[in-house]
């Protein structure tokens, strides 16, 4: 079915503010739906009240209004502008709840508005807590024993039923908002009164746990004639019972067989024919790690974090593949963009895995609680493509700025082996780490998947680098170099690993993302890199594009995961550089590792490579790409970080040099300026230990405020009152 | 540490990777397979007869070896290529690894090669000849590129007539075996069949002497037209108007039957991913594929036949209905086994046509 034609001017709805658990991927996603829209030559109305976005730039649609996301402003907008359509299921959550308000009050049939997308019925049947389960059943998937209360007396007395622990699901909530798990009648009682309170119905879900299943998601998508495939599956390295926003991710699966992987699937398939989802939609499911016992946890009617990830991770653009859903067209009439051969109705096969680490705000705050359930808290996330876990991963840790370049995290060295396994017992944003040094300090992989229920299989992994980092310490030589660099490591965490100097070299080879796993000739400008030697027939992908290219280029370096101050206003603005670049005539190079970005969508820049922000993977691509200059300025705290190496390389840095930008991040050097300047200041010190901490103290008297350098957003800044707040201060952050 | 191990093509190109499972010299066509999971039901498709084939996803082995997954009871394919295996792999239903399980069927395995550097050049250049072996000193080039997979039919076919059933079948299916996926069977028998798995070169007569109710052409290898005796066997049986369902090579060899041409493909259609189109509904489903060689669109005469199911990706032929007899092929895999469940109602549909023909039992 080809184009509705009757529809002349949608009206799309944002996601307003980042919050957890709806974050920048809807930017990406309004903005991909945006476009696909504009192709069509559809007016477009749109509402976000986020100005930090590109979707709210000029270009992007006929009417922008940035005003509240409320019903009242949106049908007073509707009211003037009069669209024919709106489309729901690109504006998060916000944007789906407003369309459903929209259609059950009945405003939408009284002015003539078509709901495109997911219908009501679909939203209530994913939404509605009973009307799921209801719907489920009746399709014969199994759920997780689960009831519906709307008081915490009936919270008691199911969990009576079924037994503890329980977990309380929140109806109507974002990022699981207000959940949690409850291991007895103190807890549950505690847990489903905030849970009814935050739950805009005030309804919960209490529902058997069933922590330590795997936890597997399928994006899907389906068009109005009822054609769907899978676009990507996505197995969690944490079980159940830690939300999928906290969990590292892998894509594809990697656990399951063919009948387990083909059991989902078909299940999958099954539901969003049930609910009737006319765009994408995410499938949870939890999968008993010793039996085909499964169970469907939840579904999402539209795009969300995961599809933005699944896209990142697959090339497919699942936004704007919906959008076009949601405007009539069917599956085998859209053009897949990688290939331009086939079309949308195909399922990626992907040549390597995706991982995803999720980026938390607890190095902002210090005293917070760093315990993870089922109540999202992280801020951002970073993806790595390789062709192994080892290497993803790695790649994915030294890319989420913790300032980490291996697994090994300083502060729990010193522990002892029984400590660090009474700490896998709890989860914290820090346990692939503790899981690292458990295995560092000989626990067995069977112990760990005991008490951790994390798949042996992600374990063994880990042991392999565990393995590889002893050898290591005992000496370098070529292979062992080879083998490390297949793995993940750089040069510098090779250097300190075996205390030489790498005198051998290897050059990455760059792999394009093309969807079909090289079955079909793409033109994708979208590379990861590996490392394959010469002789095992090593090709670097990448070469042919840049050998062909005319235009002189420039770098532009994005911004990395999102955190507390350093939000989609870096995106916004790397963006509009790439934009400018592009416009004036330059081929634009853009590094990024940020899954939920309109700067890693493929057709941003001329290419993209999806790689860490570290100085070794930024300057590998500077010594193939040979560009004129780079642009640090776009990327934030992240980029910034990285200016000094790249002078000291010789990379023509555009814009504030290396030495100018170091004299406003560096303390002392900002000091020494503003001395020179007479310019007043409150009088502060530089300090490298606890010892010079207080003595600083001391002389410039208490309170004092006590901030690192090179941080935005006020990262680690606290006010100490006593020496007791500065040594404990100090502790955490040199342990850091 | 394992041996060094070579992939030599027989355009020149050598990739230096290690070995693992058997060792040894072995030429064969050199195909790539795209699933992501499904290695099992790969190593095990006998369709695979007479090449070696390299797995796109870098990642193989990781939930081990399971043998109620087999689709036949050993490897037919010639030797084995993925860019990494897995040593320790992790799956409730897992029994061993890649490594032992190749040895113990001594074949040849080869990794740690830039396995996508290898597809790109089978998918620019077509499929080509290849030879694994542990030196480089004497290779004899005219013998790589003279390779041809031959007989692969007789090769695979069970050798003598069996049955399989369960208790108060319905229908009785004869099911000529080209090769068969140990799937067919089960879905048949799932359905309500007594299924009596025929070698390749049983007659028409014999056939039709079992009075089946209906008549399943399996899948298998190598090039479709050197199978004239099938072809022949297939002929006599369109006559009977006795319920027909081939897939695959049967597929291939019906439309022979009919007069209809096939060739080879350039690099052939290998894994889960396959998008199919229903001519007749405009539905598109997913479909698990593995063949070289497709039967030519444009030598389908249409006053018998109609083509019904087209690859989406590009346009070759998928299906056909026949118009004379309740007869139907499909050049995919609806038994799936690895890949996508999502056109097993083929299955059911053939169940009908058993059941409104009129020898079924009732």
């Amino acid at each position: 079915m080809p184009l509705d034609k009757s529809i002349k001017k949608i009206m799309v709805i944002g996601s307003g503010p980042i919050v957890i658990g709806q974050a920048a991927e809807f930017d990406y996603a309004g903005t991909q739906a945006l476009r696909a829209l504009k192709e069509e030559g559809i007016e477009i109305v749109l509402v976000n009240s986020n100005p930090a976005t590109i979707m709210t730039d000029k270009a992007m649609a006929d009417k922008i209004y940035i005003e509240p996301l409320t019903l009242t402003t949106v049908e007073r907008i509707i009211e003037k502008e009069k669209p024919d359509s709106i489309l729901s299921g690109l504006g998060g959550q916000t944007g789906l709840n407003l369309c459903m308000q929209l259609a059950k009050s009945g405003f939408l049939d009284s002015h003539g508005i078509k709901l495109l997308g997911a219908s009501p019925e679909t939203i209530d049947k994913a939404e509605d807590r009973q009307m799921f389960k209801d719907t489920m059943e009746s399709i014969g998937q199994p759920v997780i024993p689960s009831d519906v209360v709307c008081d915490v007396e009936g919270a008691f007395a199911f969990a009576d039923e079924i037994g503890y622990p329980v977990i309380v699901r929140p109806a109507f909530t974002l990022g699981g908002s207000g959940g949690g798990i409850a291991n007895n009648k103190d807890e549950l009682g505690e847990i489903a009164e905030t849970g009814i309170a935050v739950s805009p119905i005030h309804q919960i879900l209490v529902e058997k746990s069933i922590a330590g299943w795997k936890e597997i998601e399928f994006e899907v998508i389906r068009d109005s004639v009822g054609n769907a495939i899978t676009v990507c599956s996505m197995e969690n390295f944490d079980p159940v019972g830690i939300h999928t926003g906290d969990s590292i991710v892998i894509a594809p699966t990697v656990t399951l067989a063919d009948k387990e992987y083909q059991m989902l699937r078909t299940a999958a398939l099954n539901i969003i024919e049930a609910l009737g989802v006319e765009g994408g939609c995410n499938c949870q499911f939890a999968l008993c790690p010793d039996s085909f016992e499964y169970a469907v946890i939840e579904v999402n009617p539209r795009v969300s974090r995961s599809s933005a990830l699944a896209s990142k991770a697959t090339g497919y653009p699942i936004a704007k593949v919906a959008t076009k859903i949601a405007i009539g067209y069917t599956l085998d009439e859209i053009p897949n963009a990688v290939t331009g051969k086939t079309f949308a109705a195909f399922e990626p096969t992907l040549d390597y895995v995706a991982v995803k680490f999720p980026k938390w705000a607890f190095d902002k705050f210090v005293y917070a609680k760093r315990d993870l359930g089922t109540q999202m808290k992280a801020t951002g996330e970073v993806m790595s493509i390789a062709d192994s876990f080892e290497m993803a991963i790695m790649k994915a840790v030294r890319g989420a700025e913790i300032s980490l370049d291996t697994l090994n995290l300083p502060k729990l060295f010193n522990l002892s082996a029984d400590e660090i396994r009474n700490m896998l017992h709890t989860t914290t944003d820090e346990r692939l780490f503790v899981v690292f040094e458990a295995l560092k300090k000989d626990i067995t992989c069977e112990e760990i998947n005991e008490i951790t229920k994390i798949d042996k299989w992600f374990l063994y992994k880990l042991k392999n680098l565990v393995n590889y980092e002893k050898k290591l310490s005992e000496g370098l030589t070529e292979d062992i170099y080879i083998q490390g660099k297949r793995l993940g490591y750089t040069d510098k965490a090779i250097e300190r690993i075996c205390g030489e100097k790498v005198t051998y070299s290897l050059a990455p080879t760059y792999k394009m993302v093309d969807t079909c796993a090289g079955e079909f000739s793409a033109q994708t400008p979208y590379f990861y890199h590996t490392f394959n030697t010469q002789i095992s027939g090593g090709e670097n992908e990448a070469l042919k594009l840049i050998e062909h290219s005319q235009k002189p280029r420039v770098v532009v370096l994005g911004s990395g995961p999102i955190r507390i101050g350093q939000g989609i206003e870096f995106d916004y603005s790397s963006v509009h550089c790439v934009w400018t670049l592009k416009k004036l005539g330059y081929e634009v190079i853009i590094i990024n590792n940020n899954p939920e970005t309109v700067s890693t969508d493929f057709d941003t820049a001329d290419r993209l490579y999806f790689e860490p922000l570290t100085p070794e993977d930024v300057m590998n691509i500077i010594k193939i790409e040979k560009p004129v200059g780079i642009i640090v300025s776009f990327g934030g705290g992240t980029a910034i970080k990285l200016t000094k190496h790249l002078a000291e390389n010789n990379v023509n840095i555009i814009g504030t040099s290396a030495d100018s930008i170091d004299m406003a991040e560096d303390r002392e050097r900002f000091d020494e300026l503003l001395e020179q300047l007479h310019i007043n200041r409150p009088k502060g010190f530089t300090v490298m230990t606890t010892e010079e901490a207080l003595d600083a103290a001391h002389k410039v008297s208490y309170p004092v405020l006590m901030r690192p350098s090179y941080v935005l957003g006020g990262q680690n800044m606290i006010i100490a009152f006593s020496d007791d707040d500065i040594k404990e201060y100090m502790e955490i952050i040199l342990s850091t | 540490m394992s041996d060094k191990a070579y992939l030599i093509l027989e355009n020149g190109k050598v990739f230096e990777g290690k070995s693992f499972g058997a060792k040894g010299t072995v030429i064969a066509e050199v195909v790539f397979a795209t699933g992501m999971t499904g290695y099992l039901e790969t190593l095990t498709d006998k369709s695979y007869y007479g090449q070696m084939v390299v797995q796109t996803f870098p990642l193989i082995g990781n939930y081990g070896i399971i043998r109620s997954d087999f689709e036949s009871k050993n490897i037919h394919m010639s030797a084995y290529i993925v860019n990494q295996w897995c040593e320790e792999p992790s799956n409730f239903r897992s029994g061993g690894n890649l490594d032992a399980f190749l040895m113990e069927q001594q074949i040849v395995g080869l990794y740690d090669i830039d396995t996508r550097a290898l597809v790109r050049i089978i998918r620019e250049n077509g499929v080509m000849n290849g030879m694994i072996t542990n030196s480089l000193n004497d290779i004899d080039f005219s013998k790589i590129s003279g390779y041809k997979v031959q007989n692969a039919v007789s090769s695979v076919s069970a050798k003598e007539a069996y049955t399989v059933k369960e208790d108060n079948a319905k229908y009785k299916v004869a099911l000529m075996d080209f090769g068969l996926k140990d799937n067919i069977v089960r879905e048949l028998v799932k359905r309500g069949c007594e299924v009596t798995v025929l070698p390749y070169n049983t007659s028409a007569d014999e056939i039709i002497k079992l009075s089946p109710d209906g008549i399943m052409l399996s899948n298998g290898p190598g090039d479709p037209a050197e199978n004239v005796e099938i072809i022949e066997c297939l002929k006599k049986l369109t006559q009977t108007k006795i319920p027909m369902f081939g897939i695959c090579l049967g597929h291939q060899l019906l439309a022979l039957a009919n007069g209809c041409k096939t060739s080879k493909l350039k690099y052939g259609h290998r894994g889960a991913n396959q998008p199919v189109k229903d001519l007749t509904t405009g539905r598109v489903y997913i479909t698990s594929q593995n063949h070289g060689y497709a039967v030519e669109s444009n030598s389908i005469d249409e006053s018998i036949a109609d083509e019904v199911f087209v690859n989406v990706n590009d346009s070759t032929c998928e299906g056909i209905t026949y118009k004379n007899a309740p007869v139907f092929t499909v050049q995919f895999h609806p038994e799936a086994c690895g890949g996508p469940k999502d056109t097993s109602f083929l299955f059911d549909r053939f169940i009908k046509m058993m059941g409104v023909s009129d020898n079924a039992v009732r």
